[in-house]
C-alpha cells in the first residue's frame, strides 16, 4: 500500500505547477474581474497536454492517467478556479469521446480538443427544470432521413459560447432516463444560438450560458454511444467529472490555506502573530486535516478509475468531502484576515465565492449523499 | 501510488478479522456489561502474533509491517474496543520503543516475552497533573551511579493492574524540563511498585486501567531505556505509533457503528416504509461512511509512512499520525453519535451495542494525546511550512 505520487504524476503536477504559478497567478485577479479567460490561456494549456491529460497519445493526449490529471487540476486551481473548470470539463468531453466515440468521432474532435484548435468542449446536460434529475428533461432530438433534429434548452453550460464541439443529450424515446441520447454538435451549427450568461457570484472568468436547440440538424454519425444509451455515458462522464470537481475545490482550499497561514504570520495582535493564538492554529489545523482528507479521497477515486475498477460511491465520496471541506476551509481562511478577508485586494474573497459552486455542479452534495446511501444501503 | 493491500497485509487482516468474529465479538457485551478483563482473548491475540505484529520474529513478533497493524486493529475494535486498546498498548507503546531503542541484551529481557505475547506491558507517561503537559512530571528519578531511585505516581496506565511490565517515564533533572526526562523498563513485583484498585470508567470497561505508584523503588541502570536524558524524545516518537493504534481502534468502533445502524434502518419501519427509504436516513449513513473512509485513508497513510520511515529514520510522520488520530476519533464520535440515532430509543438501551460503541468512541478523543494535542502538532508542522 503506498499512496505517493509515482514519477509521471509528480512530473505532470509540477509542469501544471509551473504553468499555473507563471501565467495563471499573475492574471487570475482579473480573469475574476473581467469575466473571461484569455484565449491564450487556454491555448497553453491545450499545447502543455493539460486539456487531454488522459487521453491516448495516438489522439494527442498526454496518457499520464488520472491520478496525475487529479494532481495538475488542482494547481490549476489554485492559481485560477475559473480556468481549471473550463480544463475539467474540457478534460471530461476528450474523455467521453474517446471513450464511447466511433473512430471516426474520435479522429474528427480530439486531437483538435489536445491541440487546441476547438479552444474548449463543453458538456450540455443541465436544463431549466432538469439539474439533479435529468431524466427529466425535455430537449428533444427525432430523426429525419438520414438526419436528427434537435429542439430545447440547455443551461448552465460552461464554456457553451466559445467551446468548438458540444456534447448534448436529448430525448430519443419515452420518458425517464431510458429514452435519452448523446450527440455531438458543433458549435456554430444552424438553429445553435447562445443564449443569457449567468452573472454568477464565483467562477466569473468561466463562460456559463444557455443555449437554445431550434431545429438544430446534425447527421446520423452525430450520434455518440448506442441510441437511448445517452443516460449511461452522463452517469459515466460524472463519475470521472466529479474526481475532476474534487480536485478543483481541493486547490482553491489549498491557495487558500496557504494564503491564511502567510497572513497569520504576519498580523499581529495582542503584541504577537495571529499565528502564535490558539484560535487560529486550531482552525490551521483542522483545515490541513480535513485538506488531506480530501486529497486522499480523490485520489483513491482517481486511482480506481485509472486501474479500471468501480469507482462510483467513490467518486461521490471525494467530491462530496472535498467540496465541502473546501467550503469550510474557505470560510476559515476569510476569517482568520479578518476585514482583510472580505475585500477584493485579497484573493481568499475570490477563493471564497469561487469554491461556493463545487457544491452544486457536477452533482449537489444532495445527489452525492443519494449516490453513497444507495451504495451503503446495498 | 497503489492502493491495494499486499498479500500479507490482506492475510492478517482476514486473520484478525476470522479471530474478532468468532472468539471475540461473542463477548463483547459481557465483556463490557462485567467489566471483566479478557485474559483469555489476550492469550491467544498472544498466541496468534497479535501482540507484537510489527516486531520482527527474531524478538519474538510477527514481523508484520504497520499497516497490517493498523488493519489487525480495526478488525478487533471492531468487535471490542476494549480488547483493541490492551492489543494496542502493548504493541505500540510497550514493544515499538523497545524494539527502536532497546539495546540487545533489553530486547532478550523484555521484548521477546513482551513481543510473543507471554507478557503484558504498559506504559506509564501521565501523572494526575500532567496529561497533555507531559515534559512538567512529578514522577523523579534520582541518579545514584549503578542505580536510579524512583519516586511518584502514574496514571490511567491502561493494562496497568494486570501488566508485568511498565515502560516509565521519570524526571532525572528536573529543572531540564523535557530534556531531564528518562525511560526505564520496570518490572512488577520490584518493591516499592504498587498498584491502587482499577479506575471506573465511561467506556472501555474491560480494558482495565490504574493508578500505579513508585516509592523509593531501586531501578539497575541496565533498565534505563535509550540512554539517560532520551525519555522525552522515546515518548514523543512512541506516540507517533501509537497514535496509529488509536486511529484504527476508532476506525474499528466506527465501523461497528456504521453497520449496525445499517442493518437497523433497513428492518425498522416507520411511516409504512424500512426508515432507510428516507433521505433523512440515508444522508447520516453516506456521512458516516464518507467521513469512515476519510479516516481509514488517513490512517493507512500514516501506517504506511511509519512503514518507510522503519526503513529511511529521515521520515517523519508525526503529523499524518496526528492528522489520522484526530481525524479518526472525532469521526467516531459523530458517527456513533448518528448510529445511536438512527436506533432512536434503541439506541439508548445497552441491549443494543451501539450505547456501547457510543461509549467506547469518547475515549479515542483523549487518550495518546487529546485533539487538542493533535491540532498544536498538526498546526506547528503546517505553520512552520
Amino acid at each position: 500500500m503506498d499512496f505517493e505520487l509515482d514519477e509521471t504524476a509528480v512530473m505532470v503536477r509540477d509542469s501544471a505547477r509551473e504553468i499555473a504559478t507563471k501565467e495563471i497567478v499573475p492574471r487570475a485577479a482579473s480573469i475574476d474581474r473581467e469575466g473571461r479567460i484569455p484565449p491564450e490561456v487556454l491555448l497553453l494549456l491545450a499545447k502543455n497536454t493539460m486539456m487531454t491529460l488522459a487521453v491516448p497519445e495516438e489522439l494527442g493526449g498526454a496518457d499520464v492517467g488520472v491520478v496525475a490529471y487529479s494532481a495538475a487540476l488542482s494547481e490549476i486551481a489554485k492559481a485560477c478556479a475559473s480556468t481549471a473548470v473550463t480544463m475539467s470539463v474540457t478534460n471530461m468531453v476528450a474523455e467521453v469521446i474517446t471513450t464511447f466515440g466511433t473512430d471516426a468521432q474520435k479522429k474528427r474532435y480530439v486531437p483538435k480538443i489536445a491541440d487546441g484548435t476547438l479552444r474548449a468542449g463543453s458538456f450540455a446536460l443541465s436544463e431549466p427544470e432538469a439539474g439533479s434529475d435529468p431524466g427529466a428533461m425535455r430537449t428533444t432530438a427525432k430523426k429525419d432521413g438520414d438526419h436528427w433534429v434537435i429542439d430545447g434548452a440547455k443551461q448552465w453550460i460552461t464554456s457553451g459560447d466559445f467551446a468548438g464541439v458540444f456534447v448534448v443529450w436529448a430525448r430519443t424515446g419515452g420518458a425517464g432516463t431510458r429514452g435519452i441520447s448523446c450527440f455531438l454538435v458543433e458549435q456554430g451549427e444552424k438553429g445553435l444560438s447562445i443564449g443569457h450568461h449567468e452573472d454568477k457570484m464565483g467562477l466569473r472568468g468561466s463562460s456559463t450560458v444557455a443555449l437554445h436547440f431550434e431545429g438544430v440538424r446534425v447527421p446520423e454519425s452525430a450520434l455518440l454511444g448506442e441510441l437511448n444509451g445517452g443516460f449511461k455515458i452522463a452517469m459515466m462522464a460524472l463519475d470521472g467529472g466529479r474526481i475532476g470537481i474534487a480536485s478543483q475545490a481541493i486547490g482553491i482550499a489549498e491557495a487558500a490555506l496557504a494564503a491564511a497561514v502567510e497572513y497569520a504570520k504576519e498580523r499581529k495582535t495582542f503584541g504577537k502573530p495571529i499565528a502564535d493564538h490558539q484560535a487560529i492554529q486550531w482552525m490551521i489545523a483542522d483545515a490541513r486535516t480535513e485538506l488531506d482528507a480530501a486529497r486522499l479521497l480523490t485520489y483513491r477515486a482517481a486511482y480506481l478509475k485509472q486501474t479500471k475498477q468501480m469507482f462510483s460511491s467513490q467518486a461521490a465520496m471525494a467530491k462530496l468531502y472535498a467540496t465541502e471541506a473546501a467550503g469550510r476551509i474557505c470560510d476559515r481562511a476569510l476569517q482568520i484576515h479578518g476585514g482583510y478577508g472580505y475585500v477584493k485586494e485579497y484573493d481568499v474573497e475570490r477563493y471564497y465565492r469561487d469554491v461556493r459552486v463545487t457544491r452544486i455542479y457536477e452533482g449537489t452534495s444532495e445527489i452525492q449523499r443519494v449516490v453513497i446511501g444507495r451504495s451503503v444501503l446495498g | 501510488m497503489k492502493i491495494e493491500l499486499t498479500e500479507e497485509q490482506s492475510m492478517i487482516q482476514q486473520m484478525a478479522r476470522d479471530f474478532a468474529v468468532r472468539d471475540v465479538e461473542p463477548k463483547a457485551r459481557e465483556l463490557d456489561k462485567e467489566g471483566r478483563w479478557p485474559a483469555e482473548l489476550v492469550a491467544r491475540m498472544g498466541e496468534l502474533g497479535l501482540m507484537g505484529l510489527a516486531i520482527p520474529d527474531e524478538h519474538g513478533g510477527a514481523g508484520a509491517d504497520n499497516v497490517s497493524y493498523a488493519l489487525a486493529m480495526e478488525e478487533v475494535s471492531r468487535a471490542c474496543a476494549s480488547t483493541g486498546v490492551i492489543m494496542s498498548v502493548n504493541n505500540s507503546l510497550v514493544c515499538d520503543p523497545l524494539y527502536k531503542f532497546g539495546n540487545d541484551d533489553q530486547k532478550k529481557r523484555f521484548l521477546q516475552p513482551l513481543a510473543s505475547g507471554q507478557k503484558l506491558g504498559c506504559f506509564g507517561l501521565t501523572e494526575p497533573a500532567s496529561g497533555s503537559d507531559a515534559s512538567n512530571m512529578e514522577t523523579v528519578a534520582e541518579d545514584k551511579g549503578d542505580h536510579f531511585i524512583v519516586n511518584g505516581a502514574k496514571n490511567w496506565i491502561t493494562n496497568g493492574p494486570h501488566a508485568d511490565v511498565i515502560i516509565l517515564f521519570a524526571s532525572h533533572d528536573r529543572a531540564a524540563g523535557a530534556k531531564g526526562t528518562t525511560a526505564f523498563v520496570i518490572e512488577k513485583g520490584t518493591p516499592g511498585f504498587t498498584q491502587n484498585a482499577r479506575d471506573h470508567k465511561l467506556g472501555i470497561h474491560a480494558a482495565h486501567s490504574c493508578t500505579v505508584f513508585f516509592e523509593n523503588v531501586r531501578v539497575p541502570k541496565e533498565n534505563v531505556l535509550g540512554g539517560k536524558g532520551m525519555g522525552f524524545k522515546i515518548a514523543m516518537s512512541t506516540l507517533d505509533g501509537g497514535r496509529i493504534g488509536i486511529a484504527s481502534q476508532a476506525l474499528g468502533i466506527a465501523r461497528a457503528a456504521l453497520e449496525k445502524a445499517t442493518e437497523y434502518a433497513k428492518v425498522r419501519k416507520a411511516f409504512g416504509e424500512p426508515i432507510a427509504n428516507k433521505q433523512a436516513i440515508q444522508f447520516m449513513l453516506a456521512d458516516m461512511a464518507t467521513e469512515l473512509d476519510a479516516a481509514r485513508l488517513l490512517t493507512l497513510r500514516a501506517a504506511a509512512m511509519k512503514d518507510k520511515a522503519v526503513k529511511d529514520p529521515s521520515i517523519r510522520h508525526s503529523k499524518e499520525s496526528a492528522m489520522a488520530k484526530l481525524f479518526a476519533s472525532e469521526a467516531a464520535t459523530r458517527i456513533t453519535h448518528k448510529a445511536i440515532q438512527i436506533h432512536g430509543g434503541y439506541g439508548y438501551s445497552t441491549e443494543y451495542d451501539v450505547e456501547r460503541h457510543y461509549r467506547d468512541a469518547r475515549i479515542t478523543e483523549i487518550y495518546e494525546g487529546t485533539s487538542e494535542i493533535q491540532r498544536v502538532v498538526i498546526a506547528a508542522n503546517t505553520l512552520k511550512g
